[in-house]
Parts: structure tokens; C-alpha cells; sequence
């Protein structure tokens, strides 16, 4: 029983069993490591990636992709600085964003569905055309000096003596909490597995498809939105330039978490620990100290391939296990 | 027996680009019977099901459910209104558990979350009717097809319907699948349901269905009761002209010239771990090398360990008398063996390739990648085997996933034809093929032998392996039990060798 749970698991116990490790040895390294502080900056700092990445997990699951994220987040913060400078409510302008976002992601869905275009393209084009608005807007950085904007993103949640978190990382747990169980535990969630698996089957068997792959585009939308919002808290200014290649990261820890770019397979909780995976990265090249940021990239790109290798290796055991049960039948 | 009619269709029209799938259909079910609906390859049973369910709009006519005239929108709408389907393509997602295949789209819920606890446990206890006991929250992938299609059967009998299609429901069943399988639609017949049959084993629909309607080219050729309708009859009503192949033996007439035949393989005391034990085998050259067993009797593993694709674990292969070490398939295949396998439904259809490229493209590697072989001849090919298996398309350049379920069958078997080997294995080629064609298949076979070609035949339809096979071959559980030739063989024969390694 344990071990049949283990097996169903492993890739999201290898994920976090190389957090684990690469904590461990981070600890191990160097002085200071050893820090719950260390742990909750990490959340701090990724809190809108892990927004961002549970609606991707979503699209991959049900076998797209969505590159337009990344300038979706770009895109929020620009409008909200823009909007926010002109004297609008904060509340109105989070609300609205979330609208903007949520119903770009059902437009492109809705592409994707009814007129059969690629998600990459679709996606493609919103990329382009969030980021063209963001130049429209300014070219330059703006600035978010609203009351209430400062007050989210000074706000500091003590846990205990010197630990504390931000509203944003309460956010972005509590978003990979109902999504871990609306991916497990509704129908919805299910359906989005279905269609990833095999869209046409589960057409057959009379699921909602339509329904459903709109949804999640439009989900993917909303998440990408509401990581915009946490950002603009995190920088407090809006940049057209700004998280150019975020929805590549974003994929990086759904992949590194588990999910099947081939649709299917995932789940948020690991793609969660994905993005905690290449923030630890990120913090022991920063206690090293001598190597340039850059060197994040490198040890993700490794980290990619080790994870799509591994992932072919459980996938041919499979195989080879489906044919010895055939044998035993 | 009741007669009140539950389900009717009334002049049912359907035209794909280049083919009348469906033209002037009249098809009407009754609640509390089983009605078989036969055709050739192409018919259009599969499209006046589709049609039924939403899958495929209709062009125009009527369908009245319970007297009530409906329209049906989509495969979920058609459910929604008590028609449950299992299709010819198992329809399943092979990502997902045994379990939540049977129950997705209409989860039982506790406190709105959906309760996986009830939804394992009621799978078990329905599978168990079925005789089948496997980890229900495993992966669909990790079973064998035979196993799919029981649980797409498992979960169309489950919901409340009044209608059940079962289109070609058997291909891939044995034996004691399908008598449980009948067993169950005979209960849910007996509750009332109306069932509608689809299959291409002529025994089973006398074995279960009560009447029977026949398709021709889209055409209806008319209703009737299964005990008023001969099986004779009743092909000759299928393929449009009278059908006589049937008693005449095909096989090779010049056995008893005696000329000693070359041994192109030999598998000398090979054995498989966890695949097959122990076997010695020749295969020669201008003969059909049948292999006899049920379903799981090793008969597919053999072949399988000679194409090099199970792992020889001891014993030797040689060819023409050199021994050869077969790593892989590739290797296999370079050596001149081709094999058509079993399963080709999932796994070998190239869907959105034409018919001439799916034909080509076994030919072409084999060839290699560099001698490309010309448009002109690869149309030639095409046409050959188009003509040769009557594979029924407007074109050669038809998409193959426009085809019907048993002429993409068909295409795959050319694609193995087309490579012209010195071995060719075919396992279970007349799978969802029609009858007529099958005749048409075996007579191709044996035709391949005479020239020169070794054969080796798997089927686990009896009287096609009698009627092809000069030398056979009986396996049971896993394990080689001897050999029959010429006049030996027959099917008592066989069967007492099966049932003697049995008491073993
Ligand atoms: N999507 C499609 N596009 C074009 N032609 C199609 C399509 N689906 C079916 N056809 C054609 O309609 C005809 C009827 O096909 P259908 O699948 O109903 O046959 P069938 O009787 O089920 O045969 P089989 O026994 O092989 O399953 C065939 O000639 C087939 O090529
Ligand atoms: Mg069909």
C-alpha cells in the first residue's frame, strides 16, 4: 500500500526530496543558511512565481501552454502604477485587473477551442499585444506611492521572533491550496486531467471540453493576474521591460514539479516546490557570493534536463511493467 | 417478447467529403433486445452510431427516443437522454486511474468534494462482475488492451441508460471475456434495456442477438430475426453477391510434392524470462506457420522473441543456418522479418497521414533514408494494396483517420505487406476485418507462401488457422506443447493437446 503510494508519487517526492537536499547543503555550506528566515524570503520572493506557475500547471495539464504570463504580470503592474498614479481606488484597480487578465485568458481560450489555433500562437500573440500595451502606456517606469499598495507590501506577518511573511506569500499559499484540491478533488479539476490525457476520449465519454479548456485558459488568466498584482506589491512600480521570459520560468517548475508537457500529469504542489527549487538555487549563488546571478539559469537548464530524463525513465518502466503484466495475465 | 419500439431512425442521411456514409437509414431498437447491426468494412455502422450520439452531425432524418423525437448535440447530451456508448476506439484516458475512467463526468460527491473512497470501492465490486480483479486506483496505461476495453464496457453498463452500443465491444477479447460479456447483456436485456451490437465475429451475433439489421455501402439491406437468417444468407446479404469461399480449403495444394522445405529460422531451446518458457522452433520457407493457443498462452510472445522485441534470455536464434543475435526490433526488421502486431488499433496509425504515406512509410525505413522511393512508385504501392485488400476510400491521399475502424486495419496490414520479408509474422491480421475480406486476406497468405515467403500466422479465430495453416504449432500457459502438420491437424486435435497441457 505504502509502496504503491510511493510509486504514484515519485516524481513529486524526487522534486522535494531535492529541495530538501539542496537546503541541506546550503545549510551545510554556509553560515547563516541554516535560517527560517532564509526559507520564508524564499516564499517572499517567489510568492508571485508561484501564483503565476499554478495556473500554467493548469494549461499544461490539460495539455497547452500559455506564454503570455509573463507580460501579463508586466502588463497589471504598468496599468495598476498608471492607474493608481491617476488617483483611481486600489481595490478598483486589483479588481479590474483581474478582469483584464482573466478575460485575456478566456479570449485566447476561446481561440484555441473554437478556431483551432495553436495555444502557442494564440498565447504568442497575447504576449505581444499585453506588452505592446505596456509601452503604450509608458515607456518609462512608474512609480506606486498609493497608500494602500505600500501598506500590503510593508506589511509584515510575524510568526514568531524575528520570522515573519508578506500578505503576498499568505496569497500565494492560500492559491495552491484550493487549487491543489479543486485539481483533486472537483470535477472540474478532473475534467482538466481528461482532456490532457486524451482530448478526444473525453469528448467520447461526454465531458465538457469546451467548457473546460476555456476555463483554463481563462484560470491561467486570472493567476497570471493576480502574480501581477502580488509583483507590483513586491517592486511597487510598473516597467514595461519587466519579467520578460517570467512564463518560461513559469513551465521550468511545472516541469521540474512534475507536469508532462504532453498534458496529463501535474500537480500545483509540485509545481510549487519547482519554483522553490530555483529560488534555493538563486539564494546559495547569492551566499557564494562570487558567481554572477546568471549561474541560476545554468543549474535550472541542468536541473530541466535531469528532471525530462527522469521522467522518460519512469514512463519506459511503465512500459516494461505493462508488459509483464500482459505476460502474467 | 416485447416489441414496443424504444429507439427509432427514420431515413438517416450522411455525407462525408468524397463518401455517402449513410443514405436513407432506417434503424429501429426495441426495449428487451439485442440487435446486431453488420455491414463490410465501411458499412457505416460506426457512422449511424456517431450520428445517434452527437458525435457526428447528422445531415437530415429523424430520431425518436420513447417516442419522443430528439436531437442529439453532443456524446455528453446523448448520455444526459439514456444512450451510453462504448465506441470503436476505446474511448478512455490512459493517464488516468481504472477507476476514475468509470466514473468521470458523474462522480458520486461527499460534502461537494468528490469522494474517491466510494468511487475505488464501487469499481471493484463491478469489475468483480466482470471477473476482473486488478488495482483499480492504478493507471489505466499499466493494462493491456483487453483489460481496456472491459473497463470502457464496465463503465458504459454501469450508468442508468436505456440504450447500450457496443460498437466492436470483442475485438480484443478472449474466449471467457466475451461469455462474461454476454452473460452481462443478457441480464441488462432482460431488465429492458435495448442493446445495439456491432461485431465482425458472425458466431457471437448468433450466440446473442436476437435480430438483426444489415448496412451495405450506406445503404440499408433490411431487418431481421436472427433464428429466420442462416449464416450463409446472411453474408451474402453483407458483402452483396453470393459467398462460397468459404468451404473451400485454401491451403497449399503442392504439400504433397514432398520438396524439402529450407529452414529459414531456427529458435533452438530459446527461452524468455517472464515472457515464454523453453521452445525449439523452425520456421520454413514456403509455408504458413501457424501458432495455436488461447489468448495468453505465449503464442504472441513467441513471435514477439523471435522480432526481437522480448529480450532471448537463453538459446540461440539462427537464420538460414547463421546465428544472429536479435537486439531489437530494427535488427529484426533488417534481417528481413516484418511484423504486424497485434494491438495496431493504438499504437501503429499514423492519423493525420495519408493512406499512400501510413503504406509507404514501413517500406521507406527499411529502405533506409537516403534511397527515397518516388512519388510515382509509392502511388503505385498504394493502389496495389488499396485494390488488393479492398480498402474502401475516395483516394489514395485520404486522411487514414477518416477511414473506417476495420480499413485502417487494413492499411496497416499493407504497410507490413508492402516491405516484401523473408519472414512475415502476422498476429491476429483479420481483427475487425470483414468477413469478406478476411476470406480475401487468408487467400493473400497463402499466396505469399507459395512464393517463397515464410509465414507465421496468429489468430484466435479457429477455422482461419485451419484453413491457412501447413504446419502448426500448440501453445498453453506460456509454453510450447508440440507440433501438428498436414493431415494432423484439426481442431479436436488441438484442443486436446491445450486441454493435455492443462492437466500438466
Ligand atoms: N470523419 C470522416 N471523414 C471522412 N470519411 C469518413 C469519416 N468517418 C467515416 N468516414 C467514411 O464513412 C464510411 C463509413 O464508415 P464507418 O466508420 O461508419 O464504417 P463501419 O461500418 O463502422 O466499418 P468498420 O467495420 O470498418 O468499423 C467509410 O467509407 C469511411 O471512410
Ligand atoms: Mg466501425
Amino acid at each position: 500500500m505504502i509502496i504503491s503510494m510511493l510509486k504514484k508519487n515519485f516524481s513529486i517526492i524526487v522534486t522535494i526530496l531535492l529541495f530538501v537536499v539542496l537546503f541541506i547543503a546550503g545549510a551545510a555550506t554556509y553560515k547563516g543558511f541554516l535560517n527560517a528566515q532564509v526559507f520564508l524570503n524564499l516564499l517572499i520572493d517567489n510568492a508571485y512565481l508561484i501564483i503565476v506557475a499554478i495556473g500554467m500547471t493548469f494549461v499544461l495539464i490539460s495539455g497547452g501552454i500559455d506564454i503570455s504570463v509573463g507580460s501579463v504580470v508586466a502588463f497589471v503592474c504598468m496599468f495598476s502604477a498608471h492607474l493608481l498614479q491617476k488617483g483611481w481606488n486600489p481595490v478598483a484597480v486589483m479588481l479590474l485587473s483581474l478582469t483584464v487578465g482573466t478575460f485575456g485568458g478566456f479570449i485566447m481560450g476561446y481561440m484555441i477551442h473554437c478556431y483551432e489555433v495553436q495555444p502557442f500562437i494564440a498565447t504568442l500573440a497575447g504576449q505581444f499585444l499585453y506588452r505592446g500595451i505596456c509601452y503604450v502606456i509608458s515607456t518609462e517606469s512608474i512609480s506606486i506611492t498609493n497608500p494602500t499598495y505600500s501598506f500590503i507590501a510593508n506589511y509584515q506577518i510575524r510568526l514568531a521572533p524575528k520570522m515573519y511573511i508578506s500578505i503576498s506569500v499568505v496569497i500565494a499559499l492560500l492559491m495552491v491550496a484550493v487549487t491543489a484540491i479543486v485539481l483533486k478533488y472537483t470535477k472540474f479539476g478532473r475534467n482538466v486531467y481528461a482532456i490532457g490525457g486524451n482530448e478526444h476520449s473525453a469528448g467520447l465519454m461526454g465531458l465538457p471540453v469546451a467548457h473546460v479548456k476555456i476555463s483554463v485558459y481563462a484560470l491561467s488568466g486570472f493567476c497570471a493576474a493576480l502574480g501581477g498584482i502580488v509583483f507590483s506589491f513586491y517592486t511597487l512600480s510598473g516597467y514595461g521591460l519587466q519579467n520578460i521570459g517570467l512564463e518560461m520560468d513559469a513551465i521550468a517548475s511545472a516541469v521540474i514539479g512534475g507536469t508532462l508537457l504532453t498534458g496529463g500529469v501535474g500537480t500545483v504542489i509540485g509545481s510549487m516546490f519547482g519554483v522553490l527549487i530555483q529560488g534555493i538555487i538563486q539564494t546559495i549563488i547569492i551566499f557564494q557570493g562570487n558567481l554572477s546571478s546568471w549561474w541560476t539559469k545554468v543549474a535550472v537548464a541542468a536541473l530541466l534536463c535531469l528532471f525530462v530524463v527522469l521522467q522518460r525513465v519512469i514512463e519506459t518502466k511503465g512500459q516494461s511493467v505493462k508488459q509483464q503484466k500482459k505476460a502474467a495475465v | 417478447m416485447t416489441a414496443k419500439p424504444l429507439l427509432t431512425m427514420r431515413k438517416i442521411y450522411k455525407v462525408f467529403p468524397g463518401v455517402k456514409a449513410l443514405s436513407d437509414v432506417d434503424f429501429t431498437l426495441r426495449s428487451g433486445e439485442i440487435h446486431a447491426l453488420l455491414g463490410e468494412n465501411g458499412a457505416g455502422k460506426s457512422t449511424l452510431i456517431k450520428v445517434l450520439t452527437g458525435v457526428e452531425k447528422l445531415d437530415s432524418g429523424q430520431i425518436e427516443l420513447s417516442g419522443e423525437e430528439i436531437r442529439t448535440k453532443s456524446p455528453k447530451h446523448a448520455q444526459e437522454l439514456g444512450i451510453s456508448t462504448v465506441y470503436q476506439e476505446v474511448n478512455l484516458c490512459a493517464n488516468l486511474s481504472v477507476a476514475e475512467n468509470i466514473f468521470i463526468g458523474r462522480e458520486p460527491k461527499k460534502n461537494g468534494m468528490i469522494d474517491w473512497k466510494t468511487i475505488n470501492s464501487r469499481t471493484k465490486k463491478l469489475l468483480n462482475k466482470l471477473n476482473i480483479d486488478i488495482d483499480v486506483t492504478q493507471t489505466l496505461s499499466h493494462y493491456s488492451v483487453a483489460v481496456q476495453q472491459m473497463v470502457a464496457i464496465a463503465r458504459a453498463i454501469d450508468v442508468e441508460a436505456k440504450v447500450l452500443i457496443l460498437d466492436e465491444p470483442t475485438s480484443s477479447l478472449d474466449a471467457t471475456e466475451c461469455e462474461k460479456l454476454f452473460n452481462v447483456m443478457n441480464q441488462l436485456k432482460s431488465e429492458g434495456m435495448g442493446i445495439v451490437f456491432v461485431t465482425h465475429f458472425l458466431d457471437q451475433v448468433y450466440a446473442v442477438s436476437d435480430r438483426i439489421t444489415i448496412l451495405r455501402n450506406g445503404e440499408l439491406v433490411g431487418e431481421f430475426l436472427a433464428a429466420e437468417l442462416p449464416k450463409l444468407e446472411l453474408i451474402s446479404k453483407m458483402i452483396g453477391k453470393g459467398y462460397d469461399v468459404l468451404s473451400e480449403t485454401i491451403k497449399n495444394t503442392d504439400n504433397d510434392q514432398d520438396i524439402e522445405k529450407q529452414v529459414y529460422l531456427r529458435a533452438d531451446k530459446v527461452l524468455s524470462i517472464g515472457n515464454i518458457k523453453e521452445f525449439t522452433l523452425d520456421v520454413k520457407k514456403s509455408e504458413v506457420l501457424g501458432l495455436a493457443g488461447l489468448l495468453g498462452s505465449g503464442r504472441s510472445e513467441t513471435a514477439r522473441v523471435i522480432f526481437g522485441a522480448d529480450k532471448v534470455s537463453s538459446g540461440t536464434l539462427y537464420i538460414k543456418g547463421e546465428k544472429v543475435n536479435l537486439g531489437k526490433p530494427l535488427d529484426a526488421i533488417k534481417k528481413g522479418i516484418a511484423y504486424c502486431p497485434e494491438d495496431r488499433k493504438t499504437d501503429a496509425i499514423l492519423g493525420n497521414l495519408s493512406i499512400r504515406e501510413n503504406i509507404i512509410v514501413a517500406l521507406q525505413s527499411k529502405e533506409g533514408m537516403f534511397k527515397f522511393i518516388g512519388r510515382k512508385k509509392q502511388e503505385e504501392i498504394a493502389d496495389y494494396y488499396i485494390k488488393l485488400l479492398q480498402i474502401k476510400t475516395p483516394n489514395r491521399e485520404q486522411l487514414i483517420k477518416n477511414l473506417s475502424g476495420g480499413n485502417q486495419q487494413k492499411v496497416i496490414l499493407a504497410r507490413w505487406l508492402a516491405t516484401h520479408p523473408e519472414l512475415l509474422i502476422l498476429d491476429e491480421p483479420t481483427r475487425g476485418i470483414d468477413i469478406g475480406t478476411k476470406a480475401e486476406i487468408q487467400q493473400l497468405v497463402v499466396e505469399l507462401a507459395h512464393g517463397e515467403m515464410a509465414v507465421i500466422f496468429i489468430s484466435s479465430e479457429m477455422d482461419e488457422m485451419l484453413r491457412c495453416c501447413t504446419r502448426m504449432a500448440v501453445f498453453s500457459e506460456k509454453q510450447k506443447l508440440g507440433e501438428l502438420e498436414g493431415d494432423e491437424i484439426s481442431e479436436q486435435k488441438i484442443m486436446k493437446m491445450i486441454a493435455g497441457g492443462n492437466e500438466r
